[in-house]
């Protein structure tokens, strides 16, 4: 039945690409928010300390006897190395005449009155540089004047500072994947674990525990579960159905036979004709044949049933065979039959009882049935660590040899049978239930050749 | 002995009242369970014959109720259905034993004689002719005070004689009494159990007579 | 004089382009050779012991050892062009000022990461020596006498006792020497005493010099009292005149000059002078540092207790007195002090 079943995909696979896939595209989202962020506030930073550094020299401007001076504060240059240790530029320009710093450092024009800072990026002396300007207009001789100071900065050490960033970034954004990783593995198993509970609670059940299943499960499942108890139920009732049927069968053929053979018992007693007599035998023995016959094949019909999905549960062999032995005695009685009984203990075993005891006695009943007046059947029952074994001995000649291998298909019956009463089924039944169990059936004679040894073979529990 | 029948089919409940009072027994029919719960209370039954399969209801009902009533009643159960469903378990509700339909009345007999053995039955039913006391329960034979052990035909030949004395039983009738029917025996076979059955009860002034082309009566000398 | 100069380069070396004054000039190693060319403000002397162990596992390598003033190695590099490989300046603002102005390569080794951070300027400027702006003092002159240990101590001996330093003290030139600028200026920043203590010393007519070892000989000598800002490594090293002069580092704070390697953007053999660069810091910065390393200064024995030593930092701030207007004033504003007639 499994080999049939088609597997596409796992929903456990699917949900947890799907979980890690989605961890990838945050991570990577995550990762260029934190980069942008932190590049604009690098930059802005930049920005600020640049500006503060212009202000800086802007506030260190004098005016002395009309002439514009700077007197350039420490600070303004050292709180740049502060940021990194990067190349430093400054240039002090009144109107187009520069008053110090760097005579070289593209200033950018000031647009009339102008005021403000403003930043731009510019090579430099074979480097980007990032430049802050700030503007102050005076007025001389009546002429107004821009007083233009930049700063400008090399920005190895923000680059360097940047990719140490980016890559604290890409740390985050890996581990933020990696947890993310783990949590879906995690989110995948724990959400299908309700499916392998079920699962596992299904096929852990008996072959005829046929309850619902009715533990809480997630609503997602109950469409499934749902689905799969009405299953059940449908299953069950259609078991019940087929037992129902065999029990009715049986009941529906054998009360008729009851009758009729009742019947023709007591008319039996009621008549002296003797062509009447043997003609009410014969009938007498028709009915028991037909009614024996039946009783085997509902028998075998309920074995078969039963060991299609065999339900294994501990039982004493010994016991079990006891029993049997002691309700077959009167029957082995009125044939003056000696049935004896060989054991030493318990046999532990696990099994279906109903089968194990049907078969012994259909294999009790031939020997019963076929034993001359008079004789000895006996039932042994010997085991070791490996095996049970169930013997029953009669002294009723034997099967032919050449008949030995046919004896336990179905409705072939021994010669030596002849004259009895009997479908053939027995020894089909006691060998179907060996198989089910794991065991076998040997047919064998005894060595004297006065009888038949049969054996049943169970597996040890 | 006192049977109750408890068995909805009328023609098979019938015959086997038919058989059963051939044999001497007194027996009450019942059809169904509410009538054979009106008869256990209002009678003393030696045994009781119950079919599984009812109108009004399932005979186990009534075994369990029997039993809770704490009666001790010895019950065999007549099925219909196959033996191997587990659905019967009969002997757990305390039935004493089962037998399946059709059935031998040999058979009958003899799980009701192992029965009813097996719960000690009651003394009374012992019979006695001249210096031969019989008790049918347990199967003793006594003659003149000496216990003498007998076969199961023997002792099932000797209860046919004894259930009608003088009366002249053929030998056909014999050998449908004792073999079972799928059985070819021949009627010369009945003499050998007769045979037996005559040495058995020598000395108890009770002898079992040929009555030349009848059969065999038996009488006291 | 720099005309002259020029001519006396010409006539001297005519291949190598070098238009400003020499102070000394060497030449180590083999003549047929590749050639190191290093120039340097320190005396070729102290190096020598470090140029030979330089060259000692280098067979095929020679050394050419220029010695110039700090201005002039500026000028040399930033103005004329001179071809060099490596210069070795304790003018600190002025290395600062070549690597700034791109006119070194970076250098990274294996033995780069043993200095110290502050020690390295964006792996182009490289410390190899700290080195003490110290007081030196004549035994003689403080005989019996407690030397003062402190620029307070010094402020308040000089004033109480005008007449006796009168001629008698001298310091650095800042005008001439760069070094005397850098530690003037890092002075000036560091404390009000500073602008003090130059007038006081104008006032008792300082005498100036241009190098830290004229200044030591004169206190040697007799000829003044006390120097101010010389470099303590070199007095140190001058174990001759022990008995006469006395090392004292100002207990307040006492600037530490770190003498600094650079090699140059056109350096014709980068890897010779990144090799030397790399002798230099694995001489200066192994624990302990090398027997033939020169400047062991600041000795543990000869710190003064509670001395508190302050490495000048290298970066950018060194180039605000570089300024044209900020050095412009800074000189007018020593001048005024210094120069009270």
């Amino acid at each position: 039945m499994s080999d049939s079943l088609r597997i596409s995909g796992s929903i456990r696979r699917r949900l947890t690409i799907q979980l890690v896939g989605s961890a990838a595209v945050l991570a990577t989202l995550l990762f260029l928010i934190v980069q942008t962020f932190t590049r604009d506030l690098a930059e802005e930073t930049h920005d600020r300390i640049l500006l503060a550094s212009a202000t800086s020299i802007m506030d260190a401007i004098s005016v002395r006897a009309g002439d514009v001076t700077v007197d350039l504060p420490y600070a303004a240059l050292s709180m740049l190395s502060n940021v990194s240790d990067d190349r430093v530029f400054y240039r002090v320009m009144l109107g187009a005449e520069t008053l110090t710093g760097y005579d070289d450092l593209p200033v950018p024009e000031p647009g009339s009155r102008e005021t403000g800072a403003r930043f731009d990026t510019l090579v430099y002396k074979g480097e980007t540089v990032r430049m802050a300007t700030t503007v102050r207009w005076l007025s001389r001789n009546g002429v107004s004047t821009p007083l233009i100071i930049s700063v400008a900065q090399t920005r190895t050490g923000q680059t360097e500072r940047l990719a140490a960033l980016t890559r604290t970034a890409l740390l985050l954004g890996a581990g933020f994947f990696a947890v993310a990783v783990l949590l879906a593995v995690w989110t995948a198993q724990s959400s299908i674990r309700p499916l392998r509970q079920l699962a596992g609670m299904v096929s852990r059940r008996g072959p005829t525990d046929l309850r619902p299943v009715t533990r809480p499960v997630p609503a997602e499942m109950a469409p499934l579960v749902r689905s799969l108890n009405s299953f059940i139920d449908r299953l069950g009732l259609s078991l019940s159905r087929s037992e129902d049927f065999i029990a009715e069968a049986a009941h529906r053929v054998r009360t008729p036979l009851a009758t009729v053979r009742t019947q023709a018992e007591n008319t039996l007693h009621r008549i002296e004709r003797p062509e009447n007599r043997t003609a009410l035998r014969e009938m007498i023995r028709a009915i028991d044949e037909s009614s024996r016959a039946a009783g085997q094949l509902l028998d075998h019909a309920m074995v078969s049933f039963r060991t299609d999905s065999l339900e294994r549960k501990p039982f004493d062999l010994a016991e079990l065979t006891a029993e049997l032995v002691n309700r077959l005695r009167p029957v082995a009685d009125l044939k003056d039959i000696d049935l004896e009984l060989e054991m030493t203990g318990a046999h532990a075993m696990a099994g279906d009882p109903i089968l194990v005891q049907n078969a012994v006695r259909n294999l009790l009943d031939n020997a019963i049935k076929y034993a001359p007046e008079e004789t000895r059947i006996t039932v042994s029952v010997r085991g070791d660590a490996a095996a049970h074994t169930l013997c029953i001995r009669d002294a009723a000649g034997g099967f032919p040899e050449d008949e030995m291998g046919s004896l336990t298909e179905r409705f072939v019956r021994g010669r030596n049978a002849e004259g009895t009463v009997g479908s053939g089924l027995g020894l089909t039944i006691a060998r179907e239930v060996a198989e089910a169990h794991g065991g076998r059936l040997e047919i064998a004679n005894t060595k004297d050749g006065t009888g038949a040894c049969v054996c049943l073979h169970f597996p040890s529990a | 002995m006192r049977f109750l029948l408890v068995e909805d089919n009328l023609s098979l409940a019938a015959a086997i009242l038919d058989r059963l009072r051939l044999d001497g027994h007194v027996v009450d029919h019942a059809e169904n369970i509410s009538v054979a719960e009106e008869f256990v209370v209002t009678a003393d039954y030696d045994l009781i014959l119950l079919d599984i399969m009812l109108p009004d209801g399932d005979g186990r009902t009534f075994l369990k109720t029997q039993r809770d009533h704490l009666s001790e009643t010895p019950v065999i159960v007549l099925t219909a259905r196959s033996e191997v469903s587990d659905r019967v378990g009969v002997l757990d509700l305390g039935a004493d034993d089962y037998l399946t339909k059709p059935f031998d009345f040999a058979e009958l007999e003899a799980r009701c004689r192992a029965v009813l053995r097996r719960r000690g039955g009651r003394p009374s039913n012992q019979k006695r002719i001249g210096a031969l006391i019989f008790d049918p329960l347990s199967g003793v034979l006594e003659v003149a005070g000496v216990d003498v052990p007998l076969r199961n035909k023997e002792l099932r030949l000797l209860e046919i004689f004894l259930a009608a004395p003088d009366q002249i039983f053929s030998k056909a009738r014999l050998v449908d009494r004792l073999f079972s029917y799928d059985e070819e025996v021949s009627e010369n076979a009945i003499e050998v159990y007769v045979a037996r059955l005559r040495k058995k009860i020598s000395g108890s002034g009770v002898e079992i007579q040929t009555v030349r082309g009848l059969g065999y009566r038996m009488r006291t000398q | 004089m720099r005309l002259s100069a020029l001519s006396l380069c010409l006539t001297l070396w005519a291949a190598v382009a070098c238009a400003f004054e020499v102070e000394e000039h060497a030449r180590f190693g083999p003549a047929e050779a590749r050639v190191l060319r290093i120039l340097s403000t320190t005396d070729i002397d102290i190096l020598r012991p470090l140029i030979d162990s330089f060259l000692r596992s280098r067979p095929g390598v020679a050394v050419d050892y220029t010695a110039a003033s700090s201005a002039q190695v500026m000028q040399g590099i930033v103005t004329e062009n001179a071809r060099f490989d490596l210069v070795l300046s304790s003018a600190m603002d002025l290395q600062i000022k070549l690597a700034n102005d791109g006119f070194t390569r970076p250098h990274r080794s294996a033995w780069t990461p043993l200095v110290p951070d502050w020690g390295n300027w964006r792996d182009h400027v490289f410390a190899f020596s700290q080195e003490t702006a110290s007081v030196v003092l004549s035994r003689a002159a403080f005989a019996g006498e407690e030397p003062p240990r402190t620029r307070q101590d010094l402020i308040d001996l000089l004033r109480r006792d005008p007449e006796r330093f009168q001629g008698r003290v001298g310091t650095y030139d800042v005008t001439v020497s760069g070094l005397g600028y850098l530690f003037a200026t890092q002075d000036a920043r560091t404390a009000e005493s500073y602008w003090r203590l130059m007038e006081v010393l104008g006032g008792l007519q300082v005498r100036l010099y241009c190098c830290s070892g004229e200044m030591i000989e004169a206190v040697a000598e007799g000829r003044i009292d006390l120097a101010y800002n010389v470099l303590g490594s070199y007095a140190r090293a001058r174990t001759d005149l022990a008995e006469r002069i006395l090392v004292v580092e100002p207990e307040e704070y006492t600037n530490m000059m770190m003498r600094t390697a650079v090699i140059l953007g056109e350096a014709a053999e980068p890897d010779l002078a990144g090799a030397f660069v790399d002798h230099l810091i694995a001489a200066a910065w192994s624990d302990p540092p090398a027997p033939d390393y020169p400047f062991l200064d600041p000795p543990e024995t000869a710190r003064p207790v509670g001395a508190s030593l302050r490495p000048i930092a290298l970066g950018p701030g060194l180039l605000v007195f570089l300024d044209r207007l900020k050095r412009q004033r800074f000189l007018e504003e020593w001048r005024n002090a210094v120069q009270q007639q």
